[in-house]
Formats: C-alpha cells, structure tokens, sequence
C-alpha cells in the first residue's frame, strides 16, 4: 500500500509493508543512502535521524511511525548541522567516513538541546555512536568548534 | 626509455570514463618494490595515473583502497607537491581491481611506504611538461621559467599562465627522462610532511560518499544469507516457506560451499540465501528459515577448553625457533631473581561499522562486482577460478570501504554474491548483518604465551625464555598449519627490540578450528602484550624504573639491517620512548588511585611508544590520558598521521577492555554490539600524540603500528595504580568495571 514519507523537506511515495523499519523504508525504498546500517538493534548509532527534531534510531523503529512526521536526514540541513559539517570539516574529523552521517545528527540533536555542551554533555549524547575508527576526540573536538563558529556568526 | 608514459587517450576514456583532454600521465609501480619496475620496450603496463585538463582539475586515479587510512589523500599530495599544485584543484578517483593497475592489496601498512617516490616523479614530470609548453609560448628558456601555486611564471617578467591553459600545448611535449627529474628538496615542501585535510570531507559530512553497501544498480535484488553457526558445516535440509511468507522475500536459494585452489578457508561458506526487494525483508526472511545443520567436525570447538590445552602446552617444551641466542638455561641456573608469566589474548573480530557486502552482476561471459574490498584483485582471481570467466571479463569496483581493519582483505561476501546472482540471473547486494559479521569472520586469533626470564645482579635481564601458542593465518592458506609462520613470529617475537644475550624462543603447537585472518596489527597485538607487561613485570621484580628499565634493556645504539630494506636503529626506538617519558611528564606525583605504564614497539618498520595514565576506584578502571609517540619516517600528511595514531589508541583500548571471542560447541557465542562491545565517547581519554619529524629518513607505517602498545600500557599503569597484575584480556573478563 502506498505511503507517504517526508524526508529533507520533500514528499516520496512509497509501497511498503508497515514492519519495515524506517532505515530500510529511506535507504531501499526512497533511495537515500547517507544514513547507514550498522548493528540492526539500536545499539552503535550508524543509522541515527531526526524524527520532527528527536533523535532517532531509525534501524529499529517501524516506518509507520514516522508517516505524517518531518524526518531530518544527513542529506538534509539545518543551523546546527551545518556548523558542525564546517566543524568538522575544520578538524578533519572522518577516518572511513561510514559512521560520521550518525555522528553528525546525533551532535545535531545535542546542539538542538544544549547550547554550550560540557564534556559530560557530549559524553552522555554521543556514547550511543560508535566510531570504530576512533575519531572520538576529533569528535568531542568539533562539537565544541560549532559551538565556537556559531557564537561568531552572531 | 622513461618509466612514466603518455596514455592512449582512447584506452584512458574506457578505463575511467574521464574526458580524454589534458595531459595523461601513467607509471607502473610494483607494490614489492620501492620504485619503478624496469619495463622494456611494449610492455609498459601503467597502473598509476595523473590527469590535468583545461579547468586546472588534477586527478589521480588511486590503485589503493581508502579505508579511513587516508591513502588517497596522502597520494595526492606527493604529487601536488611536486606539481606546484594548488590544492583545491586535487581530485581522487579509485581504480578498479584490475591487474594493469600494480597489486592493489592494502594490508601491512605498506602503501605510502611503496607508492611515494613514483607520485613524485610524476608531479616532476608534469611539471616539467608545462613548464616546457610555457616556455615555447614565451619563447624563452625553460630555465626562466618556475612553477607556483597551478601556474607557470616567467621568472623575469613575472608573468604567469594557468595550467590548464597550458595543457594542450604541454601534453605534446616529450616526457622527460627520469635522470632529469628534480625532487623537491625536503625544506621546499608545500603539501609532504604538512596537514592536509581529506579530499573526501565534503562526502563524508553530507551522506554522499557511496560504500559498498550503497550501491544501487537497476532492477537490482537484496539478498541475506544464513551460514551454518559451526564453520564449514554444511545445511543437512531446510524449510524456506516463513521465509517465503515474509511480505518482499522472493526466492530462497541454497548455496554450497566453494574452495578456492589457494587454500581451504578462502571462496564462500555456503548456506542458504534469502533473495528479497529490499534488505530488511531478506534479514526477516533469513530469521525465518528452518534449517538443519551438519556441523562437521569444529562442533567440537569450545575456546575456553581450547585456552586450558595451549595453556598446558605452553608450560611444556616447544620448536626451537631461529634467532634464539645464547644459553637460557645457564643463565636462569644463576640467577637468584627469576620471573614467570602467562599471558592471553582472546580471539577477536574487526567488526568494521560497515558490514562486509557485495554487489554483483554475472552476465554469462562477464562479472561485474562492487564492494568495499581492500585486496580486489585477489577477488578477481577467485571469481575467474570459481566461475570458469575469463579475468579480462571481470571488473571489480572498488567503493569507499567503511572500515576495513584487514576484514575486507577477504573476498568470501563477493563470491557468494556472484554465485547468487548467477543463480537469480539478475543483479543482487548481498548485505551481512551484524550478527553474520561477529560469528563467521575471519578472526584474529587466540593466544597463550609464557615467559620466564632472570635477572642478574645489577638487575640486568641475563635470560629471556619465550613460549608461544597462537594459532596461524597459515592455516587459512594451508589447513592443519598447526604452528605460527616465520613471518607471525617476524611480528614482534623473534625480532622484539630488546638487546638479548641469552634469548630462548619455542614455537608450541595451536590448531585452527575458526577461520584465523588478518586484524589491525596482526600478530603484534600478542607480541606486543606480551613483550611489554613482562618488562614490565622484570623491572619491577629488578626494583627499577619502567623507562629507565626498557631503555636498558633496548640498550646501546646499533642497527640491525637484516633482509629488509628498512633496518631497525636502536636509536629511534629509545628516542620515542624518551620523548613520550617527557610529555608523559613522567616520573611526576600522580593523584591518588591513579598509576601509570609504558609501552614500546617496533612494527611495519616504525618505532612507537605509548604511556597511559589510569585511574581505578572501587574496581572501575578508566583511562585518563595516553600519550603517544611515532617515528615513522618521512610523513606525508601530519594531521592524518595524528588521525591514524588516535583512531589506534582508540582501537587499542577495545582490545584491552572489551574484545573477546568466545565459542561453544563450535559455534561464535558474541551476537552484536551489545555483547561484543568497544570503546565509546564515554571511555575516550585525552589523547596526546607527537609524531617524529624525519624527513631523511623512508615512509614507514602508521595505520597499524599504533595499535600494540596500548593494552600492556593499560596493564602495567593498572598494576602501577593498584599492584594487581592483569596478564589475560579483556579486563571486563577479569573483575574489573570499565
């Protein structure tokens, strides 16, 4: 049965089963492939999104939740996304790049929240994302640069 | 004749679908070899390519894959060093798995260290080209004019052309001869040695670098596959029809199991596939299946009776191996201080954030196939063995891997997606899950060491006794290899960096009952544990200091050449230990519950050292700071280096605290992330890195080489902490909270 979806801003029109979680519905069905599949369980982040402003992990909730809902993914934008896209950018954050689309919407959601976010801030809001890399401290690093970019901005 | 060739334009266009336009550079680089492999006259096969067109844009078509190691950035900068280059104009594409491209095997850290002096010649040679077509359009001579920041300048007039403009002219001029290539000097560097960023951010930060796992063909299927829990048992029946139930599953397909002619381990494991629409209803369909196993004969395989047999071997004689110098035994006869320990290392799983995957198209004659391979050549090969199609038929793209750690240096996942798509007659992902990932990989082993030395009266080491069991990647080659190779033992045991009069090493027997492979480091993660907490535990029976100890130990500056190209100097060993002393402040009062412990290690050819400092309170252990120091050489980009070496400190700590791989009945017990957990933000420490700056000295590796240490520093500072001694990983396992 047809659904419709609201991802970035812009409608999609898709046929699937109601089950389907709201990772595959975006990677297999609308064709957006930035947010990844990592674990299946909710439990490294790889797949995080926004779901009308919330952090979501989106491999384990069922696609029918979000119909009539705004999802944010790493293809979309907003103020605090782009600051940490400069951020990291400034310090050169991603080894293999596979888990910084979570990274980044998951520190996206933290700025959503918190304004100025302490190192216990960001270790209790990122610890839900693994980087097997190990880019945490660059991470931690340019979570705080956003912060700094943005108060210049202003 | 110069090793560096003008491309067939029209070759060029098929191979990499770029516009024929500009200056097209190729040199062959062999990756055994430090530079150029002599080429006659029509054989010249180039395998690494340069392209400059109108618009300025310089693009490098890279052999090595990137998997987080930052290879196509530091490649690019050889060259738009040598150029002149303006950075901004500097693109990347990959290569495909194609032999005309020299072996593009990425393991054993070796990239940078083989493909750097052919990236320069041909930035030399480029720029030479331009500055020739520059000079005939100013009718001047070469000699007056220079090459800056993407242009050419007339040195007298200070005039200046870009060079794309310039291309069309200098594409025609003769390629220099090697003898006339002038290298940069070392103190001109614009781009080696400096910090560059990866010319892949912009991807990386807007969801549009495309893995493996994001490959979208048309008309395309999703397929998962379950895979008997034992390995190589095989499916005795099955039930597909609640798979077949599943809303989007479409076919369920029995594979069999395929063993290349390299070696039993290889090709794909079989089982039984779930072809669907989409991924998720092929993970639910392959939930679904009903299927009963013939285990064979690992079901026998429990690690923990495993762990007790090569514990009691190890404590029993072994094979004398080579190298071993001196008269142990004489020297523990008369000694009064002698130590003794045992030492484990648990199996463990890379667990790259991306899952292995394939893409795969067989058509009849031809195969297409795109994943996140790190060794797509030796793919190439077992496909035209496993499917009778001619190695010029099959093309093998290589995408962006989201996390290699030596996983994707197998090529299982992309033999069964071809066997799948052989079988469906149409294009199809085959994607693992987690749980797929952690049970049937190909698993850095296990290991048991003993050791026993002894101390002399000045607390001198005067007798080193080295036992160990660690079952061998051999064995994935060449089954019942029942003891590590030469080249494991060449890891770290028999070449440690310690000076040895009496040094006694015995091989002792393991066998291999799971598929046994490459991680991060390899072998130099038991050689390294091993090494460094049993110096540790000498210089504390010796009533020393850990620095002081090691120092003495590596002792007097000499230099042992052996077979390789890239000797070990003493000297650079014991200097990255003093330099990370210093910024360890080391010797400094430490808040209380705190302790701290050092480690070194030499390994793919560089020199490291790393002090972590801990804190333990109420049995919950926590890192609190690590500093690291490397010698590796000439560095290309700084900043990656220092990227590299976190990420291993990072990788290092998961090995220490968490990693473990356990099984019963022969079958992986660890399921997902949840039980085969790794280091968080939560756990991550200030990470203090400083890199050696030698730039006469040659690239050696960073990737890996970072990774040893970690774990015996974490112990020894533990010990240094608290007075317990931790000798078996991970220390979840071993009473401690993390």
């Amino acid at each position: 049965m047809n659904k419709i979806l609201s991802i970035n801003g812009k409608l999609y029109t898709i046929d699937i089963a109601d089950d389907t979680p709201i990772l595959w519905a975006i990677r297999d069905f609308v064709g957006l492939t930035g947010t990844k599949f990592g674990c299946g369980v909710s439990q490294c982040g790889a797949c995080s999104i926004l779901i009308d402003g919330v952090l979501t992990k989106s491999c384990s909730m069922p696609f029918s939740y979000a119909v009539g809902k705004e999802i944010t993914t790493i293809e979309g934008t907003s103020e605090n996304l782009e600051f940490l896209r400069e951020a990291w950018n400034d310090g050169n954050v991603p080894q293999c790049g596979y888990c910084q689309s979570g990274q980044l919407i998951a520190a996206t959601s933290l700025l959503d929240k918190v304004e100025n976010p302490t190192d216990k801030d960001i270790d209790n809001a990122m610890s839900g994302n693994i980087c097997r890399c190990g880019t945490y401290s660059r991470i931690r690093k340019a979570i705080h640069r956003a912060v700094e970019l943005k108060n210049q901005s202003i | 004749m110069s090793n560096i060739q003008q491309i067939n334009r029209r070759d060029f266009v098929k191979l990499f679908g770029l516009a024929s336009t500009g200056i097209i550079l190729g040199c062959n680089i062999s990756s055994d070899k430090k530079d150029f492999i002599p080429q006659t006259e029509g054989t010249f096969a180039p395998n690494l390519f340069v392209q400059i067109q109108k618009d300025g844009t310089i693009t490098l078509i890279a052999s090595r894959s990137e998997m987080g190691q930052g290879i196509r950035t530091s490649l690019a900068s050889a060259i738009a060093d040598e150029l002149e280059a303006d950075w901004k104009y500097i693109t990347v594409q990959q290569a495909t798995g194609d032999s005309k491209y020299g072996n593009q095997n990425t393991d054993g850290s070796r990239s940078v260290r083989t493909i750097l002096e052919p990236m320069r010649k041909m930035g030399a040679s480029a720029k030479m080209m331009l500055i020739a077509a520059a000079a005939k359009k100013w009718n001047i001579a070469e000699a007056d004019c220079k090459a800056e920041n993407h242009h050419i300048i007339n040195i007298k007039t200070d005039a200046k052309i870009f060079f794309g403009d310039l291309v069309n002219v200098a594409a025609k001029e003769e390629i220099p001869a090697e003898s006339k290539l002038q290298l940069k000097k070392v103190e001109d560097f614009k781009y080696i040695g400096k910090n560059l960023k990866s010319v892949d951010l912009k991807d990386f930060t807007h969801g549009t670098a495309n893995y493996g796992i994001d490959v979208r063909i048309p008309n395309m299927k999703f397929a998962a596959i379950a895979r008997c829990p034992v390995t190589f048992g095989t499916v005795k029946s099955f039930d597909a029809a609640d798979a077949k139930s599943i809303s989007g599953v479409e076919k369920v397909i029995q594979l069999d199991r395929m063993i290349p002619p390299t070696g039993a381990f290889f090709g794909a494991l079989g089982g039984v596939a779930v072809v669907a629409n989409n991924t998720w209803s092929a993970f639910q369909g392959k939930l679904n299946l009903n299927i009963e196993w013939n285990y064979g004969e690992n079901e026998s395989f429990n690690t923990e009776e495993f762990t007790k047999k090569i514990t009691k071997r190890v404590h029993e004689k072994g094979k004398l191996i080579p190298g071993s110098t001196g008269d142990v035994n004489s020297a523990f006869n008369e000694s009064k201080n002698i130590v003794e320990a045992t030492y484990k290392v648990p199996f463990l799983v890379h667990a790259p954030m991306e899952v292995p995957n394939a893409t795969a198209w067989f058509r009849g004659d031809k195969i297409e196939v795109w994943a996140p391979l790190q060794d797509p050549q030796t793919a190439r090969a077992e496909l035209a063995h496993f499917f009778e199609v001619d190695i010029e038929n099959i093309t093998v793209n290589v995408t962006f891997i989201g996390g290699g750690f030596g996983r994707k240096s197998k090529s299982d996942f992309v033999v069964e997606a071809v066997a799948l798509s052989k079988k469906i007659n149409a294009p199809v992902q085959v994607v693992w899950t987690r749980e797929d990932d952690i049970k049937h990989s190909f698993y850095h082993a296990t290991s048991v060491q003993y050791l026993k030395g002894s101390l002399d009266g000045k607390g001198n080491v005067s007798g080193w006794l080295q036992r160990v069991a660690v079952p061998s990647i051999t064995s994935s080659f060449k089954p019942l290899s029942d003891y590590a190779s030469g080249f494991e033992l060449g890891q770290g045991f028999t070449n440690n960096p310690y000076n040895l009069d009496n040094f006694r090493l015995e091989n002792v027997k393991a066998e291999a009952n799971l598929r046994i492979g490459w991680l991060r480091s390899v072998v130099h993660i038991h050689s390294g544990f091993g090494n460094n907490s049993f110096v540790d535990e000498l210089a504390f029976a010796a009533k020393k200091d850990p620095v002081e100890f090691h120092l003495n130990l590596i002792g007097k500056d000499r230099i042992i050449q052996g077979k390789s190209e890239y000797p070990y100097d003493s000297k650079r060993m014991k200097n990255v230990l003093k330099k990370t002393a210093e910024n360890a402040n080391w010797g400094k009062k430490l808040p209380e519950n705190h302790g701290i412990g050092i480690a070194i290690h030499y390994s793919f050819y560089s020199y490291v050292a790393t002090a972590v400092e801990v804190s333990v309170r109420d049995g919950k252990v926590k890192v609190e700071n690590i500093w690291t120091t490397i010698d590796c050489g000439l560095v290309l980009n700084k900043d990656n280096v220092k990227n590299q070496l976190e990420g291993a400190a990072i990788f290092g700590m998961s090995i220490a605290l968490y990693g473990k791989v356990t099984t019963k009945d022969g079958a992986v017990e660890q399921n997902n992330f949840f039980d085969y957990q790794m280091t968080r933000m939560k756990d991550t420490p200030k990470i203090n890195i400083d890199i050696i700056d030698d730039m006469s000295k040659k690239p050696t590796g960073v990737g890996e080489p970072g990774v040893p240490p970690m774990a015996p520093a974490i112990c020894n500072a533990i010990f240094n902490a608290t007075g317990k001694r931790y000798r078996s990983l991970p220390l979840i396992d071993e009473g401690l909270l993390v």
